[in-house]
């Protein structure tokens, strides 16, 4: 397994070294791979709803996932399955989700990218993604009402999620409460099919940074290098208790927002910019460029990945499904409160 | 010696901030000013760091409520009104109500509504929320009617393992009093019989159980004996209760201050007549708020909410028949 290896969230400063482009780069590598995985599943009829790809936007999610550590706070988008690995969660929990295995996460009752842990501050996130940035302020504010220091909360969003009244409150909330907050935004140029003209109308997202007086920070999305750089600069500067960072990534979404979107809207000029290239593509060869892995090396690393996956939706897929007969479909935690229960 | 309503619960606060080192306190004005209604009177004083100021932003209030809660504290949120709380639905029902159901982690978190009609207090300071948030899955909404019931209930509410709706009703503020905190209380999810009687029940909650009481005495100079249940949660509701009371009495008239299009009050009498339509010598009446806005002016609003008046008139309506 790819985490055991690579020892998900022990990098320390991941900035710029060898080992941290390795390790960032296989779990993008993975990350594709079972995002392919995933949509073969779809197409084949294998999964209830949706399924959200993350396509084009593995090196920044990698950055994020590899910059922080297992005792941080990650509230992941739906294009994260990169750094839902790097931070250590595991191939067959993710198709668990996908598949709704009971023994998943989530036990079937949510679905798809729906998925976290959150006693291990990986945070689920409900659908109004912009609500969940408040809700890692909170955890962050706890813990240092706990005493406990160094921890950081890392929440990835899109572009559209920007627009939201919940982006709003939290992230003047975190400023007001200096806490340890890194917003990171996938500027991916649409909002579903929403273009980027029709969801704000400053330069750019970065520009808002100012406007919350937290640190602001402007990174080539499609750049792993890059990507690593800035993100860990600005989970190092949190963590340093410079309060808040706001880091936006551009770069393109390479899919449909889900698989049922054949994203015919996306303009074929952005298609042809510098924006549109594959990052997968430009960190392997940037790699092979560095020295730091030949062609071979990739090759096995890829032929492992899909091993990986394909044993763990294997494995998944004869994992028994959620019974009806023994849900105690009880939403309170608290038995006598719920309605039905006899006093 | 006498503590009013508002003081039960600010002393039910300061209980639980002094008993459990989890609990804060995170709202509007309820730093050192005390909260706009003075329900948080010096606690920021007396206990530095856990009653803390937020920015004007329920949502994320509620939002740094449920984190807070997962990393294992007890957050009490004061909302303004209940009306503001509104900006901060989205976290309340598909945050903090779904956590628990989704991942297995509970999520205690009391948000405290300020909530109901006062003389001049108009349309956006006068709201009854608790039908809609009893209508998600996975929260508990209780309505106090009674300064004992405001203490023990904002105590349990903060040891419940669960996001609790504490509904607070203005009205009650300042003229409700009682001789002493209780020492022990019923538990949430039973109901309360607040006046026995044999001819006629009035289920209902908050603030109208004592328009509801004044009805009973009205009407007992008449000869009548009403039976008044006070609900005290209206979600889990307690079934069970109001089952024997009309049991014992035949005739159901359901009282509530909020508007009259589904509702606590609805919902009780689908209950009664799909579980116990032989009980009912006569059909189930209800009695709410008018379908418009609370209007400001005291001599609409008197008209726009139930009053003890109203009640004995429906009452009497139905002890005819």
């Amino acid at each position: 397994m790819l985490q055991t290896e690579l020892q998900p969230g022990s990098r320390e400063n991941p900035a710029s070294g060898r080992e941290s482009h390795l390790a960032a780069y296989r779990f993008m590598l993975l990350a594709r791979l079972l995002d392919d995985k995933l949509a073969a599943l779809y197409r084949a009829g294998k999964i209830h709803g949706g399924v959200f790809l993350g396509r084009g936007q593995e090196a920044l999610s990698a950055s994020v996932g590899v910059s922080l550590k297992k005792s941080d706070v990650f509230a992941p988008l739906i294009r994260d399955a990169a750094g839902r690995l790097a931070f250590g969660e595991t191939v067959v929990d993710a198709l668990r989700n996908y598949l709704g295995s009971s023994l998943g996460p989530m036990r079937g009752r949510d679905g798809n990218v729906h998925r976290g842990r959150p006693r291990e501050g990986y945070l689920p996130m409900i659908s109004h993604l912009g609500a969940m940035i408040s809700v890692a302020n909170g955890v962050l504010f706890a813990r240092r009402m706990k005493g406990i220091s160094g921890t950081v909360g890392a929440v990835c969003i899109g572009d559209g999620a920007t627009s939201t009244g919940a982006f709003h409150e939290a992230l003047n909330q975190a400023a007001v409460e200096k806490l340890p907050l890194v917003l990171i935004v996938a500027d991916n140029q649409y909002a579903y099919s929403t273009p980027t003209t029709r969801q704000f109308a400053c330069d750019s997202l970065a520009d808002k940074a100012a406007g919350y007086g937290v640190g602001a920070h402007s990174v080539d999305g499609t750049d792993l290098s890059a990507c690593l750089k800035t993100v860990g600069g600005a989970v190092q500067s949190a963590r340093a208790g410079q309060g808040p960072q706001l880091v936006v990534a551009n770069l393109l979404r390479l899919c449909g927002h889900g698989e049922h979107d054949d994203a015919g809207y996306i303009d074929p000029k952005l298609k042809a910019s510098p924006l549109g290239r594959d990052c997968l593509k430009v960190a392997e060869e940037f790699l092979l460029r560095q020295e730091w892995a030949d062609a071979a090396q990739l090759a096995v690393w890829r032929s492992n990945a899909v091993h990986e996956i394909e044993e763990a939706a294997a494995q998944v897929q004869r994992e028994p499904a959620p019974d009806p007969f023994a849900e105690d479909w009880q939403a309170v935690s608290t038995g006598h409160l719920n309605e039905g229960h006899e006093l | 010696m006498s503590i009013t309503y508002l003081e039960a619960i600010r002393e039910a606060q300061a209980h639980a901030l002094r008993d459990d080192p989890r609990v804060f306190i995170y709202g509007q004005d309820v730093g050192p000013f005390g909260g706009a209604f003075k329900a948080t009177k010096n606690l920021a004083k007396e206990f530095p760091g856990r009653v803390l100021d937020s920015p004007i932003s329920e949502d994320a209030m509620v939002g740094l409520a449920v984190g807070a809660a997962i990393e294992g504290l007890r957050p009490i949120i004061e909302m303004q009104f209940a009306d503001f709380a509104t900006v901060g639905f989205n976290q309340i029902v598909n945050q903090a109500a779904t956590l628990f159901w989704r991942t297995q982690v509970p999520c205690p978190v009391t948000v405290r509504l300020p909530f109901g009609g006062t003389s001049g207090g108009g349309p956006f300071h006068s709201q009854c929320m608790e039908a809609i948030y009893a209508h998600y899955p996975g929260l508990v909404v209780l309505t106090p009617a009674t300064v004992e019931d405001a203490y023990s209930m904002l105590l349990e509410a903060v040891a419940i393992d669960d996001p609790v709706i504490y509904c607070e009703h203005k009205f009650l503020y300042y003229h409700l009093k009682a001789e002493k905190l209780p020492s022990e209380a019923l538990p949430v999810g039973k109901a309360r019989i607040a006046r026995e009687g044999r001819d006629l029940t009035i289920v209902t909650y908050s603030a109208m159980v004592h328009e509801a009481l004044e009805a009973a005495t009205e009407l007992a100079a008449e000869g009548w004996e009403i039976e008044v249940v006070d609900l005290r949660s209206v979600k889990p509701l307690d079934t069970d209760t109001v089952m024997a009371s009309v049991a014992r009495t035949g005739r159901l008239l359901c009282v509530g201050e909020s508007w009259p299009w589904g509702g606590v009050t609805a919902e009780v009498i689908a209950r009664v007549t799909t579980e116990g339509y032989g009980l009912l010598d006569v059909p189930p009446q209800r009695l709410n708020a008018k379908d418009t806005p609370v209007p400001y002016h005291p001599n609409l609003w008197t008209a726009h909410r139930p009053t003890a008046r109203a009640v004995a008139a429906a009452a009497r309506k139905m002890l005819r028949l």
